[in-house]
């Protein structure tokens, strides 16, 4: 048998109170794209971060091999040397800078310390060419999409000869053409010899992409399965990673809807001086009690803009229409005012605008709705710890203690660490903004079953997302954005993903 | 022989995970203790130390008080000169317009808080920098101070009342209980001990009916020990000399009342949310305007306040009160292990940070170093700080 390319053996790595790693092993051949999947804080980043020198030799305990050579590596330098790319779930790109001067950040092509910059441009050309981006070197990344940025980050990766690129959630915040671009350039990629490793929850992607896929569970490898021999299925992923069988990722649900609004907007227009047009054009929409609205769209349709714009978070918009909340017609300057009002807006950007890293689970569960903990101003210690507890245990939050910093969380629990801020605000308006984005099966079979309930108990639901089937499984309507206006509305019973993406794109 | 060896392996472990902690208590003690072998003693002395304490006490709450300003990502330049004019705003209205010390102290200080408010609405509502809006502060009140002292130069202050703040000491129960003791000090020294093992073990207790995770037994009755002897030791040095300085009691309360806010309360806890991450502050429903407000006022009554204790202890206003205050409480704060990060910080390490450089300054000028030297090694010994703040804090981090 030929030699991995990779071999990581017996990987043990301990943080205060957490083994993230107990034992891992894991193989990678040469030239396959081998997909590592598992529950949220199973320890994959970690593991990849491990690989790349982010946690140095000598903090973990382990081995690994590259073509069959032993390797200590105290730092990311050391690994770029040894051929291995990673590209993190946070991108790594200067938004004011260019897309070229980006792709050779840190590696200047330079003779005595003078960038050489017609070389760049050239060599950039090409990078870009490989990755089938075509777009003009000289863009500021701030000015491109998701997709395309996702896109110049693997040029910048590739341009330093990677043997082994390494991709963390990669398509988490890609729509499904930029996804499906991407896994097409990972193939093409693999036929010229890159060896790829892929982390992704999108379990669809896995079975379509992987030659190999290995599962970590708690920190430990479960089973790695060969596609080429028909081991992968979707049933032996879940099975695998959570432990036991889901056969519907949807969970069925026997309650109907109410009849009276609880949200509704007339007429509701945005418009950004700064920007000089509009972003939100003659809204209606409606959310009835005990329903949950799609809000389907592309990126960019404007849909986050809606959600915050009633929410009391539009700096600089100039806003015109009318907002009605249970029956009364409001108007919110600020989120204090939506909040108090019975709104909750989770945000789809955990890290930037949805949690307070430094601080730990506790403080950031507790942070909308600190009053309901304080008397005369007084911050009641043990209730707060009660109320974190609860939620904690009521999300499956995987944590060593409500004290730990929300930093050190996995992607997945800090997502929920987000969700339960938000519940505790106890709102009966509850606007979700992607909210399964780097969720795993099991915990995504959660939060619809909680969704569920909520709307059991009469919340009302309005829930933005980019994943069709999820808009499909979850909503009792749909509505459809695209460049700012309402392109359509869809019962749930008529619906279908090209209904929808007909009306997406359709400006 | 067992328990001495788990005692040891308790007592390292606790240092290590909370080295940040109590690397400024023990960096203070360092500090002392060399200046005490070089002074012969004299540092160490009721006398010096009584002096120190009340020198450190106008920096002190500039601290405290930039402490949160840095928390919440911003910096306040203006309070050094704010604290002069202001001092001089004071020692005018003792002296020409005839007011009493009750009315001119909270009259001051309201003032501050106003001031603190103006530096504060460019940076809510037009995001203009800090730096830049409280350098219009320095330069304005620079002049203001200069200004309201032009005719006058230096400000004589008569008032005997107000003078006190500065230099005066707490009064003495008609009893004595150690001859040449001062008995009141005692007293307090000993309720202060009682209430804080008290209220430690409460809460100990408390965390242990939740089942959290407390220090163990024996560290924890070291915990208490030390601090004890501590507060001991400290009132006893007072009570050796005249007493509990009234200066001391006014930064003690400043103290307790930040500590509380910052620790126990809702506003504490979303000053600290703002500058962890402002955007999903707003986000959870709090006013990064308000905050913003709240903090920057703060910081200017606290200005007033330092304004007074300096312009008593010097029993006058003079031209140039207030110079480089700004920049020792700056340094202060940084010793004492807030980040510019924002949302990191906490005022004890503040005031201990300020001891720290007070001592600095005191310790050496006992020894007759040059003036010249004198900076250069409060510099080098900032820079060490942050330093060690800087690395204890991403090993804590990395694990
Ligand atoms: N710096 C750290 N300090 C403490 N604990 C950490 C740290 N980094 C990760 N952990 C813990 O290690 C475990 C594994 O985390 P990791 O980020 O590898 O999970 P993951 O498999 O990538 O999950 P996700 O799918 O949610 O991204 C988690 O329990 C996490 O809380
Ligand atoms: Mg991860």
């Amino acid at each position: 048998m030929e030699t991995p390319i990779l071999e990581m053996r017996q990987i043990t790595k301990e943080f205060p109170g957490v083994r993230a790693l107990d034992n891992v092993t894991f193989s990678v051949k040469r030239g396959e794209i081998h997909c590592l999947v598992g529950e949220n804080g199973a320890g994959k980043s970690t593991l990849m971060k491990v690989l790349s020198g982010v946690y140095p030799y000598g903090t973990y305990s382990g081995e690994i091999l590259i073509d069959g050579q032993p390797q200590r590596f105290s730092g990311i330098a050391d690994s770029e040397r040894a051929g291995i790319g990673i590209i993190y779930q946070e991108l790594a790109l200067v938004p004011e800078m260019t897309v070229y001067e980006n792709i050779f950040l840190g590696h200047e092509i330079n003779r005595n310390g003078l960038i050489d910059w017609n070389e760049t441009i050239h060599r950039a050309d090409a990078m870009l060419r490989k990755v089938r981006l075509t777009v003009n070197p000289a863009t500021k990344v701030r000015d491109l999409g998701v997709g395309k940025q996702q896109l110049v980050e693997i040029a910048k990766v590739l341009s330093r000869n990677v043997k082994i690129l390494i991709l963390d959630e990669p398509t988490a915040a890609l729509n499904e053409d930029d996804s499906e671009n991407l896994l097409n350039l990972l193939r093409e990629l693999r036929d010229h010899g890159v060896t790829c490793i892929l982390i992704s929850h999108k379990l669809k992607e896995v079975l379509s992409i992987a030659d190999t896929v290995t599962v970590l569970r708690d920190g430990k490898t479960v089973c790695t399965l060969d596609a080429h021999k028909g081991e992968v299925s979707e049933q032996a992923l879940i099975r695998n990673m959570v432990g036991r069988e889901i056969t519907n990722i949807y969970p069925p649900r026997s309650h109907r809807p109410g009849a009276d609004p609880m949200l509704a907007l007339r007429n509701w227009t945005v418009y950004a001086p700064e920007l000089g047009r509009y972003i939100l054009r003659d809204v209606n929409i409606e959310v009835r009690r005990g329903e949950i609205v799609g809000l389907a769209g592309l990126m960019g349709a404007g849909r986050t803009e809606l959600a915050l714009s009633m929410f009391g978070n539009a700096p600089g918009y100039r806003i015109s229409g009318e907002l009605w909340l249970k029956g009364k017609q409001r108007w919110f300057r600020h989120p204090q005012e939506a909040i108090a009002a019975g709104m909750a807006y989770v945000s789809e950007d955990r890290k930037a605008k949805g949690l307070v890293l430094i601080q730990d689970v506790r403080q950031n569960i507790t942070l909308a709705n600190l009053r309901a903990l304080a008397r005369n101003g007084i911050i009641d210690r043990n209730a707060e710890i009660q109320v974190a507890e609860e939620y904690r245990r009521s999300l499956n939050i995987k944590t060593p203690t409500i004290e730990q910093q929300v930093v050190n969380l996995s992607g997945g629990n800090q997502q929920k660490v987000c969700l339960g801020k938000w519940l505790f605000v106890r709102p009966d308006v509850l606007i979700l903004d992607e909210p399964t984005r780097g969720i795993d099966v099991g915990a995504k079979y959660e939060i619809y079953q909680l969704m569920n309930r909520l709307v059991e108990d009469g919340m009302s639901i309005l829930m933005i997302s980019s994943e069709l089937p999820e808009v499909l499984g979850m909503s009792d309507r749909v509505y459809v954005v695209s460049g700012g206006r309402i392109k359509g509305e869809l019962p749930i019973e008529v619906a279908s993903q090209e209904k929808i993406m007909e009306l997406a794109v359709d400006y | 022989m067992a328990t001495q060896a788990m005692f040891l392996k308790n007592l390292q472990r606790t240092l290590g995970q909370n080295i940040r902690q109590y690397g400024m208590f023990i960096a203070l003690f360092v500090i002392m203790i060399i200046f005490s072998i070089t002074t012969n003693g004299i540092f160490i002395s009721s006398r010096n130390l009584s002096n120190l304490i009340n020198q450190t006490g106008y920096i002190a709450v500039l601290a405290v008080g930039m402490t949160l300003v840095i928390v919440i990502r911003h910096i306040d330049l203006s309070v050094g000169f704010l604290a002069g004019f202001l001092g001089a705003v004071a020692a005018i209205a003792l002296r020409f317009w005839d007011l009493p010390t009750i009315v001119v102290v909270p009259m001051v200080l309201v003032m501050g808080g106003l001031a603190g408010l103006l530096t504060a609405l460019p940076v809510a509502e037009l995001k203009i920098p800090s730096f830049v809006a409280s350098l219009a502060g320095w330069l304005i009140y620079r002049g203001a101070l200069q200004l309201v002292t032009a005719g006058t130069g230096t400000i004589i202050i008569e008032d005997e009342t107000f003078n006190a703040i500065g230099n005066g000491f707490i009064p003495d129960l008609p009893v004595t209980l150690i001859p040449g003791y001062h008995t009141l000090t005692l007293l307090l020294g000993a309720i202060a001990i009682g209430a804080f093992i008290f209220s430690e073990i409460r809460s100990r207790n408390k965390k242990l009916a939740y089942n959290f995770e407390v220090l163990p037994a024996d560290m924890f009755a070291l915990k208490l020990i030390f601090i004890s002897t501590l507060i001991g030791l400290l009132a006893w040095i007072m009570a050796g000399y005249n007493g509990l300085s009234w200066t001391m009691v006014i930064v003690l309360v400043v103290v307790a009342i930040y500590h509380f806010i910052t620790t126990q309360t809702v506003l504490g806890r979303h000053i600290y949310a703002v500058g962890g991450n402002p955007e999903a502050a707003e986000l959870s429903g709090i006013s990064v305007k308000r905050i913003t407000y709240i903090v920057f006022a703060s910081m200017g009554m606290l200005a007033a306040l330092s304004g007074i204790l300096f312009a008593s202890r010097l029993r006058s206003a003079t031209t140039t009160a207030g110079t480089l205050f700004e920049l020792d409480a700056i340094a202060a704060a940084y010793i004492g292990g807030v980040s510019a990060a924002g949302g990191v910080g906490n005022v004890i390490g503040s005031i201990i940070g300020a001891l720290v450089y007070v001592s600095l300054t005191s310790g050496m000028n006992l020894m007759g170093i040059d003036i010249a030297y004198q900076y250069i090694v409060r510099g080098l010994v900032l820079v060490a700080a942050v330093i060690f703040d800087v690395t204890t804090r991403r090993r804590g981090r990395a694990g």
